[in-house]
């Protein structure tokens, strides 16, 4: 167990698509090995269109504002660049797509007719951007309030409240936000009445005991089955892939906690593996040991919360308080280790921050030894409670290739029956070394998705009681002089080192020029941080791909034609973080 | 005397009901932190009883608020209707011998109407308010109510027919030899989920569903109005667990302790068990409580009911 290999073991690589050759104007090399290729604006539908056959996974879709950026050696000339990633199932592989727009105003066509996921993504772009997307259904903010003028991530837009006019809010202007939040049902081609019944249109939050944050739902209803549903997304947005952009490498790894604020240092994992990735840092074994066994601390914690939540929404008062009070004993053990509970921005780059403290195994063992007990009671309690599995069983169905097509990842893809789990089929951190299942489920309903995530928390023991048996001995952080500064006593023996250590100290590390993205299993899909460097301390651009963005966008498709207490099962089996969402 | 004696005793049991009723929110909340691994309210006083008070005291400081939106007479009639209803059922309980406010010669019956007004109450609540999530909580409690009506009627049948009489004393007296309970068995377990459904508490907590319809029909209320329709939930179950100990558990019958004593007993063990039933078990979907209710335990009052009668029948001619 004492040799865990690289990132990615076996260096994974990643085919060339031939069939889309006649297309490319330009290929860009990029730090974690996929196959990036430029195109022209005007061929991405065809484009689109022959790699889905391959690659089914719309992973990403988002826009780099190229206008201050130095470090584009060998990419074409571009303003706006339209960055898509795709990620194939079969072939085990993905590809990256990039389109160059030029001018203020940039606009390109949209490929919702190709990738049904793709409709909120290009909502995003034209939100954060302004980049126009001809022939979007609906291109209208998804983010930022209907109101906001400008556009947010763009390079001239102020990044902190400073760089603007103090916030004021008067009367008529109270009225005025006010007003631009009322749902005009025409606005989404939804009737107001059909020829014998009148809709009710009904408001389901921000605020409501079911919505698991601010998170509003606009329903359109007969009765109590819902006709049609529109996610309205944004109320938890603060900009963090802005805040990206002014905080220094290290620095920002408090914000990416978060993010998915339930995933805690699953979050870190993501961030640092990326930034690793990009620079060439190898995290020594016992460091990836360490992150493996927190991350998979941090999944339990998840799920538990999951778990007591959905059998909450589905009207049991009880197993919150259980789940809960386990969750509570977990971030005893996450205290004693990091010293924080939900946030503990606890990872380094090349590492984290410090070693485990005497006598962790003990406390870890014991709350592992505990768990299987209690877990065989929730799920007697819970599970097999025929109330609640005539709720939720059939209820929410997707199909696989319904997933697939809306970007869904992670245990909700796994519950429609295909076995992907990164941690799986592209070991990252050494999971290779590990010893675990990957459950699925069949039907990918409600009850599948919350089986599936019962069934990963049995996996998760299992990997952490493996760490504990097999913690390796050695440093916790990588010796790389990007991670840390040199050694202290050394600055005083020649000038280089001192500058060396003063900067990093003051600067923090600066990190060549270089870009990357590295997929992660998190605790609710698929997550990935894109990271540009152009050379500087702090990020020229991050992207976050939460795994909890698409997943919403799934909620009219599942709810459709069922009832009010129906939407509300699935809201609780879909298991968002609004935090992830937003952003 | 005797209109003195009845006075006295409406006046014990109105201040005894609210009373308990208050009482029952601090100890429903402890019962609960037990099962659920917590503490509950145990900060003030006692094991924390007088958390009643201040409960009290916060929600009459709360300011008396009736939306510009409502239809106002009927927004602040419609919390008072299922108190009103609620206390005028108490009235035909016979909490011993010689303790029973009014002893009707259709008693039931009169509890079975005063049970039914109130679902006016959260019927005009929800309408009044002119909110949507009320306006859903009144709808759903109309057909809930309306369903759950039919057969907690007829599931009494069984024991009328046993008895021979609607009058609440001469049930209890008709058990001396063997509780309703064991005779009646389908008919108190059909009662107890009716009961269930007209005191509208979790898993039959449709009409203001927390999870999917914030509060439902008392989504706009709030201060003494708000409290008032507690209190009106408290008192139905209350209420709903005397009658159970009357009906089913020969009421004040029992050996060695005196007759209120038992009567207590045996509904604090209904209360505790209702209260057991909220902290377990979840709620069905809208429909499936009506699938339930029609299709299920209406055909079980239906053959309890039948069966009752053919026994009945039967032994009446074994005696000829």
């Amino acid at each position: 167990m004492n040799s865990i290999a690289p990132l990615r073991p076996g260096v994974f690589s990643h085919p060339t698509p031939e069939a889309i050759n006649p297309y490319i104007k330009a290929v860009q090399s990029i730090s974690d090995g996929v196959p990036t290729f430029w195109v022209d604006a005007g061929v991405i539908v065809e484009v689109m269109q022959t790699l889905k056959s391959d690659y089914a996974l719309l992973h990403d879709l988002f826009i780099i504002d190229e206008r201050l950026r130095q470090h584009r050696d060998g990419q074409p000339e571009s303003d706006f660049t339209v960055v898509y990633h795709l990620m194939s199932f079969s072939l085990n592989a993905d590809v990256r797509i990039k389109v160059a727009l030029l001018g203020d105003k940039p606009s390109m066509p949209s490929i919702c007719n190709v990738w049904a996921a793709a409709n909120w993504y290009e909502r995003e772009g034209w939100d954060m951007f302004g980049v126009v997307f001809d022939g979007h259904p609906n291109l209208r903010r998804i983010l930022l309030p209907p109101t906001w003028k400008g556009h947010a991530l763009r390079k001239e837009h102020p990044a902190r409240a400073t760089e603007m006019e103090p916030y004021s809010i008067d009367q008529d202007k109270l009225d005025y936000e006010q007003e631009a939040l009322r749902f005009i049902p025409e606005e989404w081609g939804m009737k107001r009445k059909d020829d014998d019944t009148e809709f009710m249109f009904l408001n389901l939050g921000p605020n409501h005991p079911s919505v698991h944050g601010v998170f509003r739902i606009a329903l359109q209803l007969d009765g109590e089955v819902v006709v049609d549903a529109v996610p309205d997304i944004g109320y938890h947005h603060r900009g963090a892939e802005k805040m990206a952009e002014r905080q220094t490498w290290h620095s920002f790894i408090p914000y990416t906690d978060r993010i998915d604020y339930l995933g805690g240092v699953m979050n870190n994992l993501a961030y640092v593996l990326a930034i690793e990735q990009m620079v060439g840092i190898t995290v020594p074994p016992r460091a990836q040991m360490i992150r493996v066994m927190m991350a998979e601390l941090f999944r339990i914690s998840s799920h538990l919360v999951f778990y007591g939540t959905f059998a909450q929404d589905v009207g049991q008062m009880s197993p919150v308080f259980y789940m809960f009070a386990d969750r509570e004993r977990l971030f005893g053990i996450v205290e004693a280790i990091t010293g924080g509970r939900m946030h503990p921005a606890w990872f380094r780059i090349g590492g984290v921050t410090q070693d485990l403290p005497e006598g962790w195994d003990t406390m870890m063992r014991d709350f592992i030894d505990s768990m299987p007990k209690r877990l065989k009671e929730w799920d007697s309690m819970v599970m097999r409670n025929s109330i609640l599995k005539n709720r939720t069983v059939g209820i929410g169905r997707t199909t696989l290739e319904e997933a697939v097509d809306w970007g869904v990842t992670g245990p909700n893809l796994r519950a429609c029956g295909l076995d992907w789990d990164l941690r799986k089929k592209r070991p990252y951190s050494g999971y290779d070394q590990f010893d675990f299942e990957v459950p699925t489920a069949e039907r990918g309903d409600c009850y599948d998705r919350a089986v599936v995530r019962i069934e990963e928390i049995w996996q998760s023991l299992n990997i952490i009681r493996q760490c504990i048996d097999n913690m390796p001995e050695g440093p916790y952080k990588s010796d790389h002089s990007l991670a840390v500064p040199p050694v202290k006593n050394r600055t005083m023996k020649d000038i280089d080192t001192l500058i060396n250590h003063f900067l990093s100290v003051s600067w923090g590390p600066v990190m060549p020029a270089g870009e990357g993205c590295f997929p992660i299993e998190a605790t609710k899909g698929q997550n990935a941080y894109h990271v540009i460097s152009d050379g500087g301390t702090m990020s020229y651009r991050t992207r976050i791909r939460t795994p909890s963005f698409p997943h919403l966008q799934t909620i009219p498709m599942l709810s459709r034609g069922l009832m009010v207490a129906d939407l509300i099962a699935i809201i609780a089996s879909i298991d968002f973080v609004m935090a992830d969402v937003d952003r | 005397m005797d209109e003195l004696r009845v006075i006295s005793m409406i006046f014990i049991l109105i201040g005894g009901a609210v009373g308990g009723a208050a009482v029952m929110t601090w100890f429903e909340r402890r019962m609960l932190g037990v099962w659920q691994d917590r503490l509950g309210p145990n900060r003030l006083g006692p094991f924390g009883i007088f958390q009643v008070a201040a409960d009290m005291l916060k929600l009459l400081g709360k300011h008396d608020w009736v939306p510009p939106f409502a239809d106002r007479p009927v927004f602040i009639f419609a919390p008072t209707a299922i108190v009103i209803a609620m206390m005028l059922g108490f009235a035909v309980v016979p909490f011993a011998p010689d303790l029973v406010i009014i002893d009707m010669n259709i008693g039931l019956l009169f509890f079975l109407g005063m049970t039914s007004l109130a679902v006016y109450s959260v019927l005009l609540g929800g309408l009044a308010s002119k909110n949507k999530y009320a306006l859903m909580g009144g709808l759903r409690s109309a057909a809930q109510m309306v369903s759950y009506e039919v057969f907690m009627g007829l599931s009494l049948m069984g024991v009328v027919m046993l008895t021979g009489s609607f009058s609440l004393p001469a049930i209890v007296e008709a058990q001396r030899d063997w509780w309703f309970i064991v005779t009646q068995p389908l008919g108190l377990f059909v009662f107890l989920v009716a009961g269930l459904a007209e005191s509208h508490r979790l898993p039959f907590d449709l009409p203001e569903a927390e999870h999917e319809l914030t509060a439902g029909f008392h989504t706009e209320y709030g201060g003494m109005k708000f409290a008032m329709f507690m209190l009106g939930e408290y008192l139905g179950l209350m209420l709903i667990s005397c009658m159970i100990t009357t009906l089913f558990l020969g009421g004040w019958l029992g050996p060695f302790l005196p007759p209120l004593v038992w009567f207590f007993l045996k509904t604090a063990v209904v209360i505790l068990f209702f209260i057991l039933l909220r902290a377990a078990i979840p709620r069905p979907r809208y429909d499936q409580l009506m699938s339930l209710g029609w299709k299920v335990m209406l055909p079980i009052t239906l053959i309890n009911l039948m069966l009752t009668g053919a026994i009945a029948l039967w032994q009446a001619e074994a005696t000829l």
